[in-house]
């Protein structure tokens, strides 16, 4: 059947020749991909194009020097003050990143776990405060770590405070907490996926050979759930490095972070290539920040066993 | 072929466990001593208590009422954890993120072996079950067997005084599955472990258990040896529950201790031993007989215990024929397996043949 299959196919085609089959085949494949490659292409690939290209030109006032030079990046990485911002930045978004993940955890593990019939409401609760806007949420920070705030009242309601301490709000640790809180909800499903899809049997074998709960936690249920740790980790330390409103609006002077330059140069500075520069350089060092982090984790998961 | 005996000491001691979800009692009032070195059987169709009990005994559930011990211990209260039980699961429950070796060393770890010792009882495990040399493998690369094998091995490696299985060999191909069969009643008897298996498969049940509890709604229906169970089942369930029984409906003669006298159509008058659930309700009764026990009578050949009847479907399954054979005066006809040696599958739809029993193969049932 095969065999007079293979034979009718050339017969049927007859004269109208391979390529021209072939053409019609890759044209109907590239017409099926073109919207999606169009859509990708101008608004991930061109954007990152552009950036690129600028990194390597020079602004006079109000005209763009396109000859080739490396001086943007020498500013970027040379100078003290952007190389302090960008260490901060990845200290204060590795911060962040840890601390969700640590908070996210036991929620995630609850829900999943302990959620019975609920789980989708559980989740649906954590979404709330995500459905008012991100500068509101900030806001309300800077109301409960503010000099006159509702941390400060409270501390000196209990004595522990005699007077307003300065020392909560317009630092690095109040974009920490900042931050820590508006990602809770991005780490929380992804490792709420990973433990959902631990097998429970698992878990009861692992009893069964004599582990009690935390030593059947420690050898099962945390090491499969290794992927949904790894996922949250990157979902808020990649963006978190590149924000700017949060260190503007509760970082003050210590808090400021890259993207708080980076704007600044496409900004007021209006010096385009050294911001482009610098967007380079930090896209550069947290992609190589994630595949370390990444790297660690597995590295330690798999010792642990 | 002799039985081997098993020692009489009681291992596990199951005394009047209930228990109940709501209203729905999974298991109920289930009483059964299982002796050590014993291969047990719960036997039963899905949803019959089975692996209520087996979760139970490896502690991943608590009775409602009722108690288990195990080895003369009570187990009240006491997790999976420190039990002396080790379990297959159905699902063989593999840890993906470890390789076979780290999978059966995963419950010697805890008991902190030198790593000689440990490497030594891994290997010794992996030879019983036949994987030797497959230890760097992957739990993601191995076959069902494979992993069935490694569930065996990780159990038995821990030495337990019971090893519990739950229904291991159903995911498994039928060649496989008679295969594993042999396999683990073989390495039963050479571990003497005691080992309960939970399963509905009536012919692994039988071929596997020197005991068997027959199951039904959360109750024991009846406990004895693979061939009591199927030669003297005491209830009409247990009977068709283990492959094919012929009913025939019987008038009771007479009742004296544990003899019933019936009259029936077609055998005629017959004495039966009276099952211990036997509850008399008024005078009718109901006699079994095995389809294998009905022989087909050749020409001129006579038996003292014959009836008389028709060929109305006759199925040919290689080895064997199944005959159903219309009798005058019962309400079903009864159907007959016989082996093909003589012709059985040569004989016609519509023949009047003549059939042979004994009448001890005749049993009285309880309903």
């Amino acid at each position: 059947m095969t065999a007079a299959a293979d034979q009718s196919q050339p017969l049927v085609s007859g004269r109208k020749s391979k390529s021209g089959l072939l053409r019609t085949e890759i044209m109907q494949g590239l017409a099926l991909i073109s919207p999606t490659f169009l859509y990708a292409f101008i608004l991930l690939v061109l954007p990152i194009v552009v950036v690129l290209a600028h990194s390597f030109w020079t602004q006079h006032y109000l005209t763009v020097d396109r000859t080739f030079t490396l001086a943007n990046y020498r500013a970027a990485l040379g100078e003290p003050m952007y190389r302090d911002l960008l260490w901060r930045s990845l200290r204060i978004s590795l911060v962040v990143s840890g601390l969700t993940v640590f908070f996210a955890y036991p929620i995630a593990y609850y829900i999943s776990f302990y959620g019975g019939r609920r789980k989708g409401l559980w989740l649906f609760l954590i979404t709330i405060p995500f459905w008012t806007s991100y500068l509101l949420r900030i806001m309300s920070w800077k109301v409960i770590l503010g000099y006159n705030g509702v941390l400060n009242s409270a501390l000196m309601g209990l004595g522990i405070l005699h007077e307003p301490s300065p020392a909560l709000l317009y630092n690095s640790s109040a974009v920490v907490i900042t931050l820590t809180h508006a990602w809770a909800a991005f780490a929380v499903l992804p490792i709420f996926v990973a433990l959902e899809k631990v097998d429970r049997t698992l878990i009861e074998a692992a009893a069964d050979l004599g582990d009690g709960p935390l030593r059947a936690f420690l050898r099962v249920t945390l090491p499969l759930s290794v992927p949904g740790i790894v996922s949250a980790l990157l979902i808020v330390m990649i963006p978190t490095v590149g924000d700017f409103v949060t260190p503007k609006l509760v970082g003050g002077k210590d808090g400021m972070m890259i993207a708080n330059a980076i704007q600044v140069q496409f900004g007021r500075a209006a010096n385009w290539p050294l911001g482009a520069a610098l967007s380079v350089t930090t896209m550069i060092v947290v992609s190589l920040m994630a595949g370390a982090a990444v790297f660690l984790i597995r590295t330690v998961a798999r010792l642990a066993r | 072929m002799f039985d081997r005996v098993p020692p009489e000491r009681t291992m596990i001691e199951i005394r009047d466990v209930t228990r109940s979800y709501g209203a729905f009692k999974a298991l109920d009032d289930a009483s059964l001593a299982i002796r050590e070195g014993e291969f047990f059987s719960l036997l039963g169709p899905s949803g019959c208590g089975k692996t209520t009990l087996l979760r139970m005994i490896a502690g991943f559930d608590q009775p409602t009422s009722g108690s288990i011990a195990i080895d003369g211990q009570p187990m009240d209260g006491i997790p999976a954890n420190r039990r002396p039980t080790n379990m297959v699961f159905q699902s063989y429950a593999i840890f993906p993120h470890l390789n076979v070796e780290q999978n059966v060393a995963y419950g010697l770890k805890r008991l902190r072996l030198d790593a000689g010792e440990e490497k030594r009882r891994v290997e010794e495990a992996l030879e019983q079950v036949s994987l030797t040399g497959l230890g760097r493998r992957g739990a993601t690369e191995l076959s069902g067997g494979q992993r069935q094998r490694v569930a065996l091995a990780r159990a038995l490696v821990m030495r337990p005084k019971v090893l519990l299985l739950d229904e291991p060999l159903s995911a498994l191909d039928k060649k496989l599955r008679e295969q594993m069969q042999i396999e683990l009643r073989r390495l039963q008897q050479a571990v003497g472990i005691t080992f309960i298996l939970v399963t509905h498969d009536q012919y692994e049940a039988l071929a596997m258990s020197d005991r068997i509890a027959v199951m039904f709604n959360g109750r024991i229906a009846q406990v004895a040896s693979p061939k009591d169970i199927y030669q003297r089942p005491v209830t009409r369930q247990v009977a068709d529950f283990l492959g094919g029984m012929n009913f025939v409906a019987a008038e009771i003669v007479e009742e004296s201790g544990a003899t019933l006298t019936v009259d029936t159509l077609g055998f005629g008058r017959v004495k039966a031993e009276k099952p211990p659930a036997f509850l008399r309700k008024g005078t009718s009764a109901t006699l079994g007989i095995r389809p294998e026990r009905l022989r087909v009578l050749w020409d001129e050949e006579r038996f003292d215990f014959e009836v008389a009847g028709t060929v109305v479907e006759r199925h040919y399954f290689g080895e064997v024929t199944h005959l159903i054979v219309d009798i005058p005066g019962l309400e079903k006809p009864l159907s007959v397996i016989e082996t093909n040696d003589f012709g059985a599958d040569d004989i016609p739809v519509g023949a009047a043949i003549r059939l042979a029993y004994d009448p001890e193969a005749l049993v009285a049932l309880a309903d």
